[in-house]
């Protein structure tokens, strides 16, 4: 892969791909943060609804599924990047961002549910700690997907060949780092409930 | 080959094959998490389970797609360093808070 504008540091390392994974490194410690909240509340809640009664565990194993495969979708089109194939690198980027806007659509049943079920943000500490670190969650996968329509954009404006494929590193790091975190969440939320 | 010119070279990235490879074990993966959470005899070793499966994925993610198995290891320990932090916040905290006790049951 070749950065026609790659800007070096002393350690020979882009600057920006550092930096990027730094903000990553931060990344972790706000999930990390938002997810012990979680459990340290998670059973405590004085009324209803509570985890069991409420979560759909086939529905969100879907929604999993379909992040899953969007960050596979997203190797492909770095790769078809790097190799200057553009017709495939707009499959690949606009199937990632479809795939995005799939789960968000996912997450935003599942809220809609919620409330209807009387779980909001205010009704209890499962409701008030659920909400907020899923949540942030889907604002960052809305963030990417904007992300990954803006270098679509930029791709149709012929912006967006080898010499660019760092720029859609960075974001398919930002993409995989949703990904993982969402790997958290539905062991952790989902799947373990006490 | 200088030191700098090591660290400038691109690490080769895996294969599309690698790739699809990859997306096949998480599948998999995803799914025996779900068989698993559903078979009552697993119940008493759910969350070890659990959390051995989804250690993996997370393991496959960063390593393959994130391409930390080939890049340079300074990424990886910029990444590693706050993850460790932040696993340890999260383990002090279910401590601090009793969560690992037998009377942290729910509060009626």
């Amino acid at each position: 892969m070749t950065h026609a504008a790659a800007h070096h540091t002393s350690t020979g390392l882009d600057n920006r791909k550092m930096a990027f994974w730094l903000f990553i490194g931060s990344e972790c410690l706000l999930f990390g943060t938002l997810i012990a909240t979680y459990l340290v509340y998670e059973g405590r809640s004085v009324a209803g609804p509570t985890t069991h009664e409420i979560l759909n565990i086939p529905l969100t194993s879907i929604s999993t599924f379909v992040l899953l495969m969007s960050s596979l979708a997203m190797v492909l089109a770095l790769a078809a990047v790097a190799r200057a194939d553009t017709a495939w690198s707009r499959v690949w980027l606009a199937t990632t961002a479809l795939l995005g806007i799939v789960f968000l659509g996912f997450q935003a049943y599942e809220f809609t549910h919620f409330v209807h079920e009387g779980l909001t943000l205010q009704v209890n500490l499962f409701g008030s700690t659920f909400f907020v670190l899923t949540g942030f969650h889907g604002g960052h996968v809305f963030v990417g997907v904007l992300w990954l329509l803006t270098l679509l954009i930029r791709s149709f404006q012929g912006k967006l060949g080898p010499d660019k494929a760092l720029n859609v590193e960075l974001a398919g790091l930002y993409w995989h780092f949703v990904d993982v975190v969402w790997i958290v969440i539905f062991t952790v939320v989902y799947l373990i409930q006490r | 080959m200088t030191e700098h010119a090591q660290n400038t070279q691109e690490a080769a990235h895996p294969s599309t094959g690698t790739y699809l490879a990859i997306a096949g074990v998480l599948t998999v993966i995803t799914l025996v998490e779900v068989g698993v959470f559903y078979v009552p005899a697993f119940q008493s070793v759910l969350a070890p389970v659990l959390l051995l499966l989804s250690g993996t994925k997370f393991a496959l993610v960063v390593m393959f797609y994130m391409h930390l198995k080939t890049d340079h290891r300074l990424f990886t320990a910029i990444f590693t360093l706050p993850l460790l932090i932040a696993i340890a916040v999260i383990v002090a905290l279910l401590f601090l808070f009793g969560a690992f006790s037998l009377d942290a049951a729910v509060t009626p």
